[in-house]
């Protein structure tokens, strides 16, 4: 049985302008010890997806419309808050991209290391103390024993970072959800914190969820990957098959469109237009008014999330009645 | 350089730190910039790269004079502008611009883009006021902005549109030379790509000498003829773009290059990284001798002692190291 099932997750966001369709129909499953990246640009719903599991939208203005999310028989969208404590912080937990706003800047490193195992593990203060300086030990942050005492401005950006990957694994998680853990760093401290978390996730055997707008990084660190667009997933697919054969046009696009893979001076590609204004319904494919294959019927089918090949999952009906070839 | 359009000749930026709430004692220097010597010919783009704190953003305020230079000078097609006096200086502004990271913040919010580009037109050009609307227009064509969004404010576009008002800007004196420090860096994937292409067009259509700073080498590497390595406030590597990517020869470069995550599974995996230990040291207080000794895989005893200059190691390819001839150009890779 998989580790994670998400069906049909819906989630929006009531404001003043109309209602946000942040995400909407995503549906995928994890299984133990997997990692899969989730890509897309900003405004695409890759974060909405992996706060909704946990319930930490603020409703309102932010509503789950609807779906279920079933880790370990449990669904995490209608389970009581008791037990959904239970399991959040302790069986799955979470890093952010800024490591400065999500520690507390009035408590010692210390404190917030140990406080998830006395909720969760229930240990006494000292043994947790010794626990939590093994686990900063493990992050690689030099003179542990003494480093704990400090406050988080007494860190760098990557140490930092580093407590808080100490922190989410101290309880160790059956999933760890990591939000654009890297994008505030620079490359080498990026580097390093990327060969600490496959570290660890090799010893853990933890799930891992990553999410970035970076490609680059889900190329080295990801089994699978779900490119999401507009709120959507679009495609989905082995890493080796999404940069290999993409199936849908906008993963095509993107990847045509960064320097990386591209040859020196040439002029890149760049996808037309703007991405669409969510908290108006479109008919059809999102991504129909800027794609160089879109047809008449492209706005208005119903788009749904169909196999084009095994274990590739496209929404793309072009590509899926083949009447297009990328 | 026979043909240096900008040259830097030993240009140090370096900032006071200061105690004590009535009696300000001086109590350490930051050599953000610590002696930097380049040059460029007209129309050249020169990526500048390095970890946060290198002193990349400095150097690019030094050079425009928006941070005078505690020593060393600029010359700017002959002109020495460290030398200038403030209005010469103001009238010389405008031959260089910027362009800043956050296109959010480098516009005036209650300003429309034409009130935005009007101002910058008639700041050092007299032109009839009838003829602003045709000037603005024309501004806003070059980079790709519809004119029919004149009279709109910062708050109705996009980051990328956003950006591109504030190339206009720039562009609105005819400078001779722009700095643009981490122009995409705020942008998605693919407006990234629109503000790059945009950016070296420009340059190869109006003689543009561009100072592109950036971390994000592959972006860097892309738009730039040459390409510029700083660590602590030094320039330790410099060449031509390919060249510098591909056959880097200072082992900061090598462990930056190899840390760059590449957008393909199968390079990935024959990919090894150099994992560099601990974290730039601080520029208050820089290591003796090479200051990137401390984190270098290679070092030995005599990096701790001097300090080394850039040194030509063929076709203007520089790297201020002892030891490159020892260690050989290029990235690891496991099984090529």
């Amino acid at each position: 049985m998989s580790l994670l099932t998400v069906q049909n997750l819906r989630a929006s966001f009531h404001t003043r302008h109309g209602v946000v369709r942040a995400v909407q129909d995503v549906s995928f499953s994890l299984e133990k010890g997997e990692t899969i990246g989730i890509v897309g640009e900003s405004g695409s719903g890759k974060s909405v997806t992996c706060y909704s599991l946990l319930r930490l939208i603020p409703q309102p203005p932010g509503r789950l419309e609807g779906g279920r999310a079933l880790f370990d028989g449990v669904d995490l969208l209608s389970c009581p808050q008791n037990q959904l404590r239970a399991i959040r912080g302790k069986r799955i937990s979470m890093i952010f991209q800024d490591p400065m706003t999500s520690l507390n800047p009035y408590l010692r490193i210390e404190e917030q290391l140990i406080e998830p195992l006395l909720i969760h593990d229930g240990l006494d203060r000292s043994e947790a103390v010794i626990r939590a300086v093994t686990a900063l030990e493990d992050v690689g942050v030099p003179g542990a024993a003494q480093r704990i005492r400090c406050y988080p401005h007494e860190f760098s950006g990557g140490m930092r970072q580093r407590v808080m990957i100490a922190m989410a694994l101290i309880t160790r998680p059956e999933l760890l959800i990591a939000d654009e853990p890297t994008t505030a760093l620079d490359v080498t401290v990026q580097a390093q914190i990327l060969e600490l978390i496959k570290k660890l996730q090799l010893e853990l055997g933890t799930a891992v969820i990553w999410i970035s707008h970076d490609l680059g990084v889900v190329a080295g660190f990801c089994q699978r990957v779900l490119v999401m667009y507009a709120g959507r997933i679009v495609e989905t697919a082995s890493t080796e098959a999404i940069f290999k054969r993409p199936k849908h046009p906008y993963n095509r696009a993107l990847q045509k469109s960064i320097p990386a893979l591209q040859a020196r001076g040439a002029e890149l590609y760049t996808i037309p237009g703007l991405p669409p204004d969510l908290s108006k319904t479109l008919p059809g494919c999102a991504f129909a008014p800027r794609c160089e294959f879109a047809e008449e019927a492209c706005r208005s089918a119903d788009i749904q999330l169909r196999g084009v090949e095994a274990a590739h999952d496209s929404a793309c009906i072009r590509v899926q009645n083949g009447t297009v070839k990328l | 350089m026979p043909d240096a359009f900008l040259e830097l000749r030993g240009v140090k930026t370096h900032f006071p730190v200061e105690r004590g709430i009535f009696i300000r004692r001086r109590v350490g220097t930051v050599r953000a910039v610590d002696g930097v010597s380049l040059s460029l010919r007209k129309g050249e783009i020169l990526g500048l790269v390095g970890e946060s704190g290198c002193g990349k953003s400095t150097l690019g305020r030094t050079i425009l004079q928006l941070i005078p230079p505690t020593e060393g000078g600029v010359v700017l097609a002959g002109k020495h502008l460290e030398q200038l006096r403030d209005a010469e200086l103001r009238e010389a502004r405008a031959d260089f611009q910027m362009i800043f990271q956050d296109p959010y913040a480098s516009l005036n919010p209650r300003m429309t883009v034409y009130d935005a580009l009007a101002e910058a037109i008639q700041v050092h050009q007299q032109v009839p006021v009838a003829e602003l609307p045709r000037r603005v227009s024309e501004l806003m064509q070059k980079v790709g902005l519809a004119p029919r969004f004149i009279k709109k404010y910062p708050h109705e576009f996009s980051g990328g549109q956003r950006q591109r008002i504030a190339i206009a800007r720039a562009l609105a004196v005819e400078p001779k030379l722009i700095v643009a420090d981490e122009p995409v860096s705020a942008l998605d994937v693919s407006i990234q790509a629109q503000i790059i292409n945009l950016l070296a067009k420009l340059s190869r259509e109006m003689q543009l000498t561009l100072i592109f700073i950036s971390h994000d080498l592959s972006v860097v590497k892309h738009i730039s003829d040459r390409i510029a390595v700083m660590y602590l406030g030094r320039i330790v590597e410099l060449g031509a773009a390919t060249e510098v990517f591909e056959e880097p020869l200072h082992p900061y470069t090598k462990a930056l290059v190899s840390a760059v995550p590449v957008p393909d599974p199968d390079r990935e995996k024959r990919r090894q990284r150099i994992i560099l230990q601990g974290d730039p040291p601080s520029p208050m207080n820089p290591p003796a001798g090479c200051s990137f000794h401390p984190r270098c895989p290679y070092a030995v005893d005599a990096c701790k002692t001097s300090v080394p200059a850039l040194e030509d190691f063929g076709s203007g390819h520089m790297a201020a190291c002892i030891r490159v001839k020892q260690i050989g150009a290029g990235t690891p890779t496991t099984n090529r």
